[in-house]
């Protein structure tokens, strides 16, 4: 017998905290898998958030390391560049990445820090309970956006690939979906990709995954689903940004 | 290397690096800027990295990385970036880990003015943690305050602050770098720094915050265990003249040299003892149980409007003598002068 | 040749993601267990039917499922 999945030895035995139906559980394991196929698991360390996301330095059984709200990219900076030769990660929200560390990770990047970034974009705050966030789409109703986000009052959301493709270090970009299982593969590429690129040394690497939120989008996960490929893909649409 | 004439942010990027500072992360602020500046010049060809970053947080959160990762680590700064950098400082107490944060002190509060200052005393971010804090008096002790430190942070797995006025950092003197405090023996190895599974056998590290009952118990044992031994180890003050002394100035930095110019002009007068905390936590509550019979008062000059250190002072008077506050900033800086009008008022209130 | 699909049925959180994207719709909750999050967990019904596509695998958010290739 020859197993063709099971939870990757990157991950230890905790349960994820995610609610039901959160696809936050998908890229974990996406990235965990990467990380085991590469084998670099003894050489990694992740670099934590604040948000749902925050809650991975729990679950990975490498080394691992939490960060304060926005500061991952300064972290793993730190980390980085004390230890070259090893492989160093950020896992950052959208209200962590796009808003309060704005300023981190567009540094980060054009320093060209060779660490990778996966930013998980669920155009929401989760954790904090369904607040509008940066990546909020026009018209969305969150809690603090009760009549739907007004782009007069909050401009329109901001698209992070884009905005970091203008930059010279950084050196792989993609954005992917991890609706369906076909675009689930396709992130998977893209994240090893993102690791080569590191690997390599070439600079900064970043894959921005588009993810649900059942619950504070108040869809199920199968209609959270849905929501991704008709209403935020059309925004932020997926492909590749750069290449190194 | 024999004596050398040396500013004093100068000479505590140096003792840094013959401490063995491997990086510095900083931002520039006056009156430090001298600080990242010499490590900029001189820590790449000593084998070390100088990294200038974005922000005072994103350098304090490199420094965070970097020691996470097993680094000897330094960054500077000055009151409105120290505020910035205080969220990663409490980070790091939390997840215990090391680096030495050199404070230059300007008047406050918020952009304040580039004065020299004594004004982030009270600074110590979202509560429920201590770092031992240095507070140098000459250029000599601020190298030296700087050197230690790193064996400091290392030996207890906690930042430590070594506090200067902007006089400290600005003002030239002579410095011995042979003269370092002795290095410790014996520092715990790293087992716990980020070097990847693979370092330790396959076991991870991970250093997170604590939470849930985890994060009751951190504190616990910090609050037990590693805080009584720092008062217990780290306390440091200089103790002069207080058992036979009319007045007593209790004073630290800059304002303590101001308060040795004005005992020598009050020698005739009255008997002046001193009390100069060396550091600010652990505060020397135990040194004002030497002052004797003869104390009528306690006068605590520092360089900021309201009095920060006084506070303290009072709860090591317990009652026993009444404290007086001298200094400013507002206009100009605190004097000599000032302490000796105020010691002249206090005497005449005081011995009838 | 065929598949052996095992559930870790304490980890699953009945979002049902893998019941939609079973190809050959051969998952349901399973009624006869109760885990310890009070959900009836994900199982297959018919392991003969598996094809192994590993769509299940793929969409389940809480790496639930192990596939293993059963070799003649």
């Amino acid at each position: 017998m020859s197993i063709l999945y099971t939870k990757p030895k990157s991950l230890n035995d905790s349960p994820f905290t995610f609610c039901p139906g959160c696809t936050h559980g998908i890229i974990v394991q996406l990235v965990a898998s990467v990380i085991d196929e590469m084998g670099i698991g003894g050489d990694t360390i992740c670099v934590g958030c604040v948000g749902c996301g925050g809650y991975l330095p729990w679950f990975m059984a490498t080394d691992t390391i939490c960060s304060l709200h926005g500061r991952a990219p300064a972290n793993a900076t730190g980390i980085k560049r004390m230890q070259p030769d090893k492989v160093v990660f950020t896992y950052q929200g959208d209200g962590d990445l796009a808003s309060i560390g704005t300023a981190e990770i567009i540094h980060a990047a054009h320093r060209g820090e060779k660490f990778t970034t996966i930013f998980v974009n669920n155009t929401t705050y989760g954790m904090t309970g369904g607040q509008m966030a940066p990546t909020t789409l026009p018209g969305q109703k969150t809690t603090t956006s009760p009549y739907g986000r007004d782009v007069e009052l909050c401009g329109k959301p901001i698209r992070m690939c884009e905005t970091l493709a203008t930059i010279d270090g950084a050196k792989f970009l993609e954005r992917v979906s991890v609706d369906s299982p076909g675009n689930v593969r396709k992130a998977k590429k893209a994240i090893r990709r993102a690791f080569e690129c590191q690997l390599a040394g070439h600079g900064f690497s970043m894959v921005e995954i588009l993810s649900s939120c059942p619950t504070n989008w108040g869809k199920t996960p199968l209609e959270a689903l849905e929501r991704i490929r008709t209403e935020m893909i059309p925004y932020y649409p997926l492909g590749n940004f750069k290449d190194f | 290397m024999a004596r050398v004439l040396m500013k004093g942010n100068e000479a505590m990027a140096e003792a840094a690096i013959q401490a063995g500072c491997q990086a510095f992360f900083g931002y520039p602020i006056t009156p430090q800027s001298e600080i990242p500046e010499y490590f900029a010049r001189e820590l790449p060809p000593r084998g070390g990295l100088f990294l200038q970053a974005e922000s005072e947080m994103a350098a304090m959160n490199m420094v965070m990385g970097a020691s996470a990762a097993g680094g000897r680590i330094m960054t500077s700064t000055s009151g409105p970036g120290y505020c910035l950098k205080l969220e990663a400082l409490a980070a790091m107490a939390l997840t215990r880990l090391p680096a030495v944060i050199v404070v230059v002190m300007r008047s406050g509060p918020a952009f304040g003015t580039m004065k020299a200052a004594q004004e982030d005393y009270r600074m110590t971010g979202n509560g429920g943690y201590k770092v031992v804090t240095f507070a140098p008096s000459d250029v000599q002790e601020a190298a030296s305050m700087v050197y230690e430190a790193f064996d400091i942070a290392d030996q207890y797995r906690n930042p430590v602050v070594v506090m200067a006025d902007g006089m400290i950092g600005q003002m030239m003197g002579t410095v011995d770098f042979e003269k370092m405090p002795a290095r410790r023996q014996n520092l715990p190895e790293k087992t716990w720094a980020l070097r990847g599974s693979a370092s330790r056998g396959g076991k991870n590290s991970a250093l997170l915050f604590p939470v849930g009952p985890a994060h009751y118990a951190a504190k616990s044992e910090a609050e037990t265990e590693l805080y009584p031994a720092l008062v217990r180890n780290e306390t440091r003050v200089e103790v002069t003249d207080v058992e036979d002394a009319d007045l007593v100035f209790a004073a630290y930095g800059t304002a303590a040299r101001m308060c040795r110019a004005a005992a020598e002009e009050l020698a005739g007068k009255m008997k002046i003892g001193f009390i100069r905390p060396k550091t600010l936590w652990p505060f020397p509550y135990e040194a004002f149980d030497r002052i004797g019979p003869k104390c009528r008062a306690i006068i605590c000059p520092e360089i900021n409007i309201l009095g920060q250190m006084i506070d303290d002072v009072r709860i090591a008077a317990a009652g026993r003598w009444p404290v007086y506050h001298a200094g400013d900033t507002a206009g100009d800086f605190l004097t000599p002068e000032n302490i000796i009008r105020k010691a002249e008022e206090v005497w005449e209130e005081q011995r009838v | 040749m065929g598949f052996l699909v095992t559930f870790k049925q304490d980890a699953c959180k009945g979002c049902e993601l893998c019941m939609a994207f079973c190809a050959k719709k051969l998952i349901v909750a399973d009624k006869s267990v109760l885990n310890k999050s009070g959900i009836h967990p994900a199982a297959i019904t018919d392991t003969t039917r598996c094809v192994g596509c590993l769509n299940c695998t793929l969409m389940c958010p809480d790496a639930v499922i192990t596939v293993e290739k059963i070799e003649e």
